[in-house]
């Protein structure tokens, strides 16, 4: 013990370090100017931890660790570079990736250990692989379903919640279990067999608007699995870091919550209550009035003030670079161009920043909800683009509406409302919205990316 | 051991505080970055994985470590980058106001 002590207090003085450089790093992400400072701190931090780490007594073979590094390094390089907007099944991806170390270690280390786990440590073990592996599986479903490998839509069936309860049950009743009788360690697998399912079955009836929501939760399950890691084997460094990601993906997931107008317990235990509607497609059509590109550029280049609102249809098709050179073109015809951003807007927080980022739109033109909700009496014309029911008045005025009480962008106050949009067909939600049926509406009927296209060639032809 | 895990447990709660007023100060321009890099931050992990495979104590743990290196530091390395594309692509209007 004391022939080790000299390196041991190193290695600690290390890590104390780092957790002061996340915490920093985690600080300096509060505004854009600081942000890059805080990447460094954090691959500093990290690389100290690895670096001490490294240093361990007992260590006694380096080949597989470098082997795994060497390895890991090489997938993370393509996974840093994947495109922006396939950024959200990315960030699934990699909270999947965090859950699966964290349950392999936890395995082991139960291995390592049985029979002889004291009974604090053989509960935050449970804790550890249970978050584990429901994060793995989950956040797998979730990147299926951003990739569309996995059908969008929410996929349900009878007793569903049922199901669920009991699978959960399953896997906290065999943990306590295990906790009062060490030596029965045929319910180990049992609970990471059953986690994993759990995971599967509690994002497959999840759909693709509400996965803000649900890659927040992820977020924050993979970093409270990696506090319970640190735990487990006795790290403060990973319960610090642990903590700091249980934090950040709690927040996000009630800010979120918040923005969907949903009970925080309802999305803390994972009951994401998928709005059940009545699919009123093919119903008696009401009158639309629709433009066309020439008409839609006349009433852009007559205003004074418009607000652009995008929404995951934009995203999907691609149109960020357009919409891009549309900002240049009336910011240069002396229009003062502006784009409200809901926090769902997108299929995860801040999907809609980083994707206009991308198209080099500068970010103190992207304006939050409840900033540029009052200027809309004031907006000359706000433009669609691929977003539906973070417009939908409905959410202000019809009880009976799935999503009332849902904040939402009060579109329906700009004098003139356009909406770029593929068909009449209704939003990811089902849910008609009676935005488009107002005297002041036009609708813009066809790919963004094209539409876009048209306005702006009609601008440029206009000079 | 029984005080190791009560210092731990205080660990936690203050991280958990600290996480709190720190995030709650991120801009939501920023929360995707902000979560790219917790992930990385997260990947920290790796460190457990690290002793698990360098102690060697069985083939079993041996191989699980291994694999959870790989996950971890393909984390480390992919959020890194990616927060740091990101971050890059943020840029304000230029000072040149009519």
């Amino acid at each position: 013990m004391t022939e080790f002590a000299g390196s041991q207090y190193l290695i600690e003085i290390i890590y104390l370090i780092a957790s002061a450089l996340f915490i920093l790093s985690l600080k300096w992400m509060s505004s854009p100017a600081t942000a890059r400072h805080g990447i460094l701190a954090g691959e500093i931090g990290m690389v100290l931890a690895i670096g001490g780490t490294l240093l361990h007594h007992g260590i006694v073979d380096y080949k597989w660790i470098i082997i795994a590094l060497v390895i890991g390094s090489g997938i993370g390089v393509p996974l840093g570079m994947v495109q922006m907007t396939a950024v959200p099944q990315r960030t699934a991806l990699s909270h999947a990736f965090g859950a699966l170390c964290v349950t392999l270690v936890g395995t082991a280390e139960f291995y390592l250990r049985t029979p002889n786990v004291p009974r604090f440590m053989m509960s935050v073990l449970s804790m550890e692989v249970i978050l584990g592996g429901l994060t793995f599986t989950g956040s797998l479903m979730a990147a299926g379903k951003l990739q569309e490998i996995l059908p969008q839509r929410p996929i349900t069936y009878k007793g569903q919640n049922l199901v669920n309860l009991l699978l959960f049950l399953v896997a906290v009743g065999s943990s306590v279990y295990l906790v009062l009788h060490p030596e029965a360690k045929i319910f180990f697998p049992i609970i990471v067999g059953v986690s994993l399912i759990f995971g599967v079955l509690l994002v497959i009836p999840i759909g693709g608007a509400d996965m803000p929501t649900v890659i927040s939760l992820l977020n924050s399950y993979a970093g409270l699995s990696a506090a319970a890691m640190g735990f487990v084997i006795n790290s403060k460094l990973l319960i610090i870091a642990g903590a700091l990601d249980g934090s950040s993906g709690l927040i996000l997931s009630i800010i979120m919550s918040k923005a969907m107008n949903r009970s925080f317990t309802n999305v803390l235990f994972g009951a994401f209550g998928q709005v059940q509607v009545s699919a009123a497609a093919g119903e008696e059509a009401k009158p639309v009035r629709s433009a066309t590109p020439e008409e839609a550029a006349a009433i852009l280049s007559a205003a004074n003030k418009v607000v652009i609102v995008p929404g995951y249809g934009m995203a999907v098709a691609q149109a960020q670079h357009k919409v891009r050179e549309l900002y240049d073109m009336l910011t240069k015809k002396g229009v003062d161009v502006r784009f409200a951003i809901h926090p769902v807007a997108g299929r995860m927080p801040g999907h809609m920043n980083v994707l206009l980022a991308e198209a080099d739109i500068p970010y103190d033109r992207l304006i939050e909800m409840e900033e540029i909700n009052g200027d809309f009496p004031q907006t000359d014309v706000a433009l669609i683009i691929g977003a539906n029911d973070v417009t939908n008045p409905a959410a202000r005025t019809d009880q009976s509406s799935p999503i009332f009480g849902m904040p939402i962008l009060d579109v329906d106050k700009a004098h003139t409302v356009m909406v770029i949009k593929r068909g009449m067909s209704p939003g990811f939600a089902g849910i008609d919205n009676p935005l488009y049926y107002l005297d002041r509406t036009l609708m813009l009927f066809g790919d963004a990316k094209q539409f876009v296209g048209g306005i702006v060639r009609e601008l440029g032809g206009g000079h | 051991m029984g005080s190791n895990l009560i210092d731990a447990l205080f660990v936690f709660m203050l991280a958990a505080f600290i996480g709190f007023e720190v995030i709650r100060h991120v801009s939501p321009l920023l929360h995707t970055p902000l979560m790219s890099l917790t992930n990385a931050l997260d990947a920290i992990a790796v460190v457990g994985a690290i002793v698990l495979v360098g102690e060697k104590k069985s083939t079993f743990a041996t191989v699980l470590g291994v694999i959870a290196i790989v996950a971890a530091t393909s984390n480390v390395v992919g959020g890194f980058l990616i927060t740091d594309r990101m971050l890059r692509m943020f840029k304000s209007s230029r000072p040149t106001k009519p």
